[in-house]
């Protein structure tokens, strides 16, 4: 009786996981996995066929300009987290902590939703005439006599990359930040202010603690989003730069599918690792 | 397209034998005029699916279609890596592929594509030479590159290998073509520019473009590198490991010393860094010259002494495609070659196939001005209408046997073409 009951058990266990396990081995398992086969394969200038060869690997380990795009990758992943993190940070602190009701509270979080309305894409674009040499920016500032010449690099530049980066994923950030900090209890605030904490103490050992969830939840999107980009470099650095999304889309274009494979693998194990290092600081199941 | 291609395949025969009595009759009877003639009933049911490059897959050739011919074209218009993958790797996806002479030379070994048959293109001998012996006067010599020429025709429908004379099986049949050269903005210069050596000038620092397609924008570089006096090559088409080092080798010490403002990747980009003054001399093609300056901004295509890098694209066929399908396919092409089209193309500054066709369709005025190099008498538009000169205004170049005649390359893919893409991705990561 009671094995039957343990088994009817395990039956419904597996039965009500089994729609998640479907979906996730046929939308996220077997593309990897089909991304991990293809790029063994070989390619010739017009098709790919399957084979098992390292020479994809091989050619990307040894390129100088495999390790010149991941240092720029690097580069712009971590001063874009770094400036969506400041501002995010400070961003849901002012939501969190400064707004008293709840209803602002709700009408200014919808106000940082909006620009999402529209597509990253154009919000991107919509950069270039604002930064051009002739763009409404460089006007404004030489009309204000501030620059005699127009700034160069407000365009096309790595600066343009980081700026979009930033106005694109800072939500991001802002959404889990202000998230795990309306769930800090306030009574730990006024705790922390009877024990005659300032209020910058208040903050780095009250509220940044509690909320180191939430800043890791969203450094993840935003670490993965600008890991994972390649059309936000093409645009805004007017195609100077380059970073690894770049080099699979180049390698798609020219029909050399198992080697944008490969990039992709080690694109993924990369993330992962980093990823990985990011959970050593927080443990995000024990603090959710 | 499956629905129609099932319901054609299993009564065609029996379709075409009822349709040919009937339109015979009325033939006969005088009630149809012009062509389409034999397939005017059930050719209604066809519909063709056409992807090709942004340049000639215009919506207003599908509506004449319907109109001309009755049966449907359905258009796709992409980029070209886009189009080189889809006519390697989908073939099931297209009937009628519009494609550059050099994605033909990539693409045609893997099948997906049949020969024409030339004895059923009624124009066929007209074609310009250019296209058939490569010569566009019997003195003139074949240019460097892929040449339509040489990629144009293989022995037998079926034939992989491309023949190195004119056959009676054609790879693709040319719809468009010309001949690019640098754009500049005269009005930000303000001096004559007359080579290509002048996009590496230091005077344009951080003013300069090229383009960002890696077998386009290697020719262009080829250009500049020889006009240069740096490097004399024995064929820019086709270029051995230590000339694809060396050309990009210079173009990468420029980009380091900020020499680009920028690089372009499709047309609309190349228009707006030209318009927006952002660069002010850089790769172009013709008809984003023409959208400049129908923003009111001057823009000249350059004229250079070194000559111009051509391009060709033309029609192919899938193989997929037989009886109906491929007899209104037939009717396309013949349609394509009888002026219309033609005359639309050349009017936006293109070069068609069958340039005495596309005259019937042009004014003397547009005419003289497009193909013969003469002063407009009056104002030039453009298809849909934009003013692009005025009475007294030459067109950039010359006539069409000057700026053919004068063209020093064609597009091209090398045989060492891996290695330049590896090349070009370290030119665009430095």
């Amino acid at each position: 009786m009671s094995s039957k009951q343990n088994f009817s058990d395990a039956l419904s266990g597996w039965l009500m996981a089994a729609p998640l396990v479907i979906v996730l081995a046929l939308f996220l398992v077997l593309p990897i996995a089909m991304i991990v086969v293809v790029s063994f394969w070989g390619a010739t200038e017009f098709s790919i066929y399957p084979a098992f060869k390292l020479d994809n690997y091989e050619f990307l380990l040894r390129s100088s300009v495999t390790y010149s795009v991941y240092l720029k990758t690097f580069m712009f992943t971590i001063i874009s987290w770094a400036l969506c993190l400041v501002i995010g940070f400070t961003v849901a602190y002012f939501l969190a902590f400064h707004v008293r009701t709840q209803t602002w509270q709700i009408v200014l979080f919808l106000l940082c939703t909006v620009p999402f309305w529209t597509s990253n894409i154009i919000r991107m674009i919509s950069w270039v005439p604002f930064l051009g040499r002739n763009g409404i920016a460089n006007q404004t500032l030489m009309s204000m006599g501030v620059i005699e010449q127009p700034l160069e690099w407000l365009l096309f530049s790595d600066f343009a990359v980081v700026l979009a980066f930033v106005h694109l994923y800072t939500l991001f950030m802002v959404v889990p930040i202000f998230n795990t900090m309306m769930r800090i209890d306030k009574s730990l605030l006024e705790a922390a202010r009877d024990a005659g904490a300032t209020g910058f103490q208040t903050l780095t050992n009250v509220i940044l603690p509690l909320t180191k969830p939430g800043i890791m939840i969203g450094s993840i999107f935003v670490v993965t989003l600008v890991m994972g980009d390649f059309i936000t470099v093409r645009f805004m650095s007017g195609s100077q730069s380059a970073n690894v999304g770049r080099l699979i889309s180049n390698d798609v274009a020219l029909l050399r599918y198992p080697s944008a494979a490969a990039t992709s693998v080690v694109l993924l194990i990369t993330v992962l690792i980093t990823i990985g290092i990011m959970l050593r600081f927080v443990n995000i199941r024990k603090e959710l | 397209m499956t629905e129609t291609s099932k319901t054609s395949s299993v009564s065609r025969r029996s379709l075409l034998k009822g349709t040919a009595a009937v339109a015979g009759a009325a033939i006969g009877s005088g009630v149809v005029t012009g062509f389409p003639t034999i397939w005017a009933q059930n050719i209604k049911d066809v519909t063709l699916r056409q992807f090709g490059t942004g340049v000639s897959n215009l919506n207003d050739v599908a509506i004449k279609v319907k109109e001309d011919l009755g049966f449907t074209l359905e258009m796709t218009a992409l980029d070209s890596d886009s189009v080189t993958q889809r006519a390697a790797t989908q073939p099931k996806s297209f009937d009628i592929a519009d494609i550059e002479y050099w994605i033909c030379k990539k693409v045609w070994p893997t099948g997906n594509l049949q020969a024409m048959d030339t004895s059923k293109i009624k124009n066929f001998d007209r074609i310009a030479p250019i296209f058939t012996t490569g010569k566009l006067t019997p003195e003139s010599t074949v240019a460097q590159g892929t040449a339509p020429s040489t990629v144009g025709f293989v022995e037998g429908q079926d034939g992989t290998a491309f023949a190195k004379e004119v056959t009676g099986w054609m790879t693709l049949i040319p719809t468009i073509y010309n001949a690019d050269t640098l754009g500049i903005r005269p009005d930000l210069i303000g001096r004559p520019i007359d080579t290509w050596a002048e996009l590496l000038n230091p005077e344009f620092k951080g003013k300069a473009s090229i383009l960002d397609i890696s077998s386009i924008g290697i020719m262009d570089m080829a250009m500049v590198c020889e006009a240069m006096g740096e490097i004399k090559y024995a064929d820019k088409g086709n270029m051995t490991r230590e000339e694809i080092d060396k050309t990009i080798g210079i173009f990468m010490e420029a980009k380091k010393n900020g020499q680009f403002r920028a690089f372009w990747k499709s047309f609309d980009e190349s228009v707006n860094l030209m318009a927006s003054g952002e660069v002010v001399i850089q790769s172009m093609w013709s008809p984003a010259i023409t959208a400049v300056k129908s923003k009111g901004i001057e823009c000249v295509y350059q004229p250079l002494k070194e000559g111009y890098r051509s391009w060709g694209g033309g029609i192919g066929l899938s193989a997929n495609l037989s009886g109906l399908e491929l007899e209104a396919a037939y009717e396309y092409i013949n349609w394509y070659l009888s002026g219309w089209v033609g005359g639309y193309l050349m009017r936006q500054g293109y070069y068609s196939a069958v340039p005495e066709t596309s005259k019937e369709f042009m004014s003397e005025n547009e005419w003289g001005y497009w193909y013969e190099g003469k002063p407009a008498t009056g104002d030039i538009t453009s298809p849909t209408g934009d003013k692009l000169a005025a009475a007294g205004d030459v067109r950039d170049g010359g006539s069409y046997i000057e700026r053919m005649g004068a063209v020093a390359c064609w597009n091209a893919v090398m045989d060492e073409n891996q290695y330049m893409v590896g090349k070009w991705n370290e030119f665009i990561a430095a």
